[in-house]
């Protein structure tokens, strides 16, 4: 039985509960805010330790990351972002996470198939297309100092 | 009429059942119903999850049996169905039983799908036969959506898969009085164009529908006389489908439809959103807590629909609208009315 599919998805669609938008955003400014803020006190930090501003730099994305690993690695960080979505998804933490997590997961599948070829499974898109748009500004970077 | 209801040529029994379960269901509101649970990681002992599906799924069998004494030998098949790729959750969980093996794939049906199957031989050879089922949360997750440990949200219309196994003994004898199989009406497969894998209530409420208004069409009964319509996993948001739309064809189940995604887990405290599903959601449900209020005689006569998104990963992918399936059983305690 396959019959008016069009009428039943927009009946289902419209009286599907929908996430809470304004809590949500809410949500994801304070927590992803608060790494920020975290972010740039480690950032001023460093700098006070006598690191030039490139490594200092660095230095904060590589903290983050770790503790990123570290919290997924101990089962608390899917808590925090179910807790904060976008908030911990768009700063670096939100990658570290994607590439933690599948890390972990697909130890029983060995080192090689399991761990080697599933760690990019989440973040793959991203490193792929990031990559693929770095290219491209490049060209087009390389094209307007050659012309103009 | 090609697709009418089955019934078994003698009487079949579920003479017992046992379940096995993680531990947010045995911390649940049926929590007591069940006969096993792992008290805290849901490992049940294993190094991996799919591991630990298996040994569910072994642990439900061998206290089935160990109760009704009997050895694997005594079994004239066992039906047994999951959710992982190929049911390797069954074909290595059972693999310690002696008995000749049927692996089914019905999605979250597939409770239901066994003990059809089962009944209907029982009925026509004898049996006894052996059916079950198993979901685990974890392995289900890893198959159908993200790693562990990865932190999203989900929408409000998600459910979540039961952590649970459940074996069912379909004999053609009893010694103490049991509820029977009397009617069987196998679900025929709908789509309605669902392509979102976060509202599977939505893709599974017209196959239950449909199942549900051919039987009231061909047994002429009237949903007030059973003690309850069980859904297998429409959850919050399929419940109210199948409710609204059971009413607009003129048979009202709003007083009697429950739903084993419901009624596993605690709306409020849970967290758990649209409710439970699972291959494990309706047979621990029904084999647990359902079960035993037929034999306390708290309700006497149900209709059990067990009902399946048949989708997987890739469908999902390639933006293919996900099917549905609802079979059902009528279980009762009553003495047969009309046929």
């Amino acid at each position: 039985m396959n019959t008016d599919s069009e009428q039943y998805k927009k009946y289902a669609a419209k009286r599907a509960k929908k996430s809470p938008l304004a809590l949500d955003c809410l949500r994801a400014f304070l927590v992803g805010g608060a790494i920020c803020t975290g972010a740039e006190a480690l950032h001023t930090l460093y700098e006070n330790q006598g690191m030039s501003e490139e490594n200092s730099a660095a230095l904060v994305s590589v903290t983050l990351i770790f503790l990123t690993a570290l919290l997924t690695g101990l089962g608390i960080f899917d808590r925090i972002a179910k807790f904060a979505g976008a908030g911990t998804l768009v700063p670096i933490t939100g990658f570290a996470n994607a590439v933690t997590a599948p890390a972990i997961d697909t130890k029983g599948e060995g080192f090689v198939m399991g761990v080697g070829t599933k760690i990019f499974s989440i973040a793959g898109p991203v490193i792929l297309y990031g990559t693929a748009a770095g290219a491209l500004y490049g060209v087009i970077y390389w094209i307007s100092i050659t012309v103009f | 009429m090609a697709h009418t209801i089955w019934r078994p040529a003698h009487p079949v029994y579920i003479a017992d059942a046992a379940t096995v379960v993680g531990h947010e269901e045995h911390a649940g509101p049926l929590g007591a119903f069940f006969d096993l649970h792992d008290p805290k990681k849901d490992d049940f002992g294993m190094d991996t999850w799919e591991k630990a599906e298996s040994e569910m799924q072994r642990l439900a069998v061998n206290t089935l049996l160990g109760r009704a004494s009997l050895n694997a030998a005594d079994i004239r098949a066992i039906f047994a169905g999951d959710l992982l790729n190929q049911c390797t959750g069954s074909g290595y969980g059972l693999l310690s039983f002696d008995a000749p093996f049927f692996g089914l794939y019905g999605a979250c049906s597939t409770a239901a799908e066994g003990l059809a199957l089962a009944a209907q031989l029982c009925g026509a050879y004898g049996g006894p036969y052996v059916t079950v089922s198993s979901s685990h949360f974890c392995s289900a997750e890893r198959q159908f959506r993200y790693p562990m440990e990865y932190g999203g949200q989900r929408p409000p219309t998600a459910q979540w898969t039961v952590t649970g196994a459940a074996a069912f003994l379909v004999t053609d004898r009893t010694e103490s009085p049991a509820p029977r199989i009397a009617e069987i009406l196998p679900g025929i497969t709908v789509d309605r164009g669902i392509t979102d894998a976060n509202n599977m209530g939505a893709a599974m409420a017209p196959a239950a529908l449909d199942t549900l208004l051919r039987y009231f069409r061909e047994s002429g009964r009237k949903p007030d006389s059973f003690d309850m319509i069980l859904t297998g996993d429409l959850g919050a948001e399929g419940s109210a489908i199948l409710r609204d739309f059971a009413a607009a064809a003129g048979c009202d189940i709003s007083g009697v439809q429950q739903d084993c995604g419901m009624l596993i887990y605690d709306a409020q405290t849970s967290d758990k959103h649209s409710g439970g599903s699972g291959c494990g959601c309706s047979g621990v449900t029904l084999g647990g807590f359902i079960l035993d209020r037929m034999r306390r005689g708290v309700i006497s006569d149900i209709l059990f629909i067990g009902t399946g998104a048949l989708l997987s990963p890739m469908s999902v992918q390639q933006g293919q609208s996900i099917p549905g399936i609802g079979h059902l059983l009528r279980i009762t305690t009553r003495e047969d009315t009309a046929q």
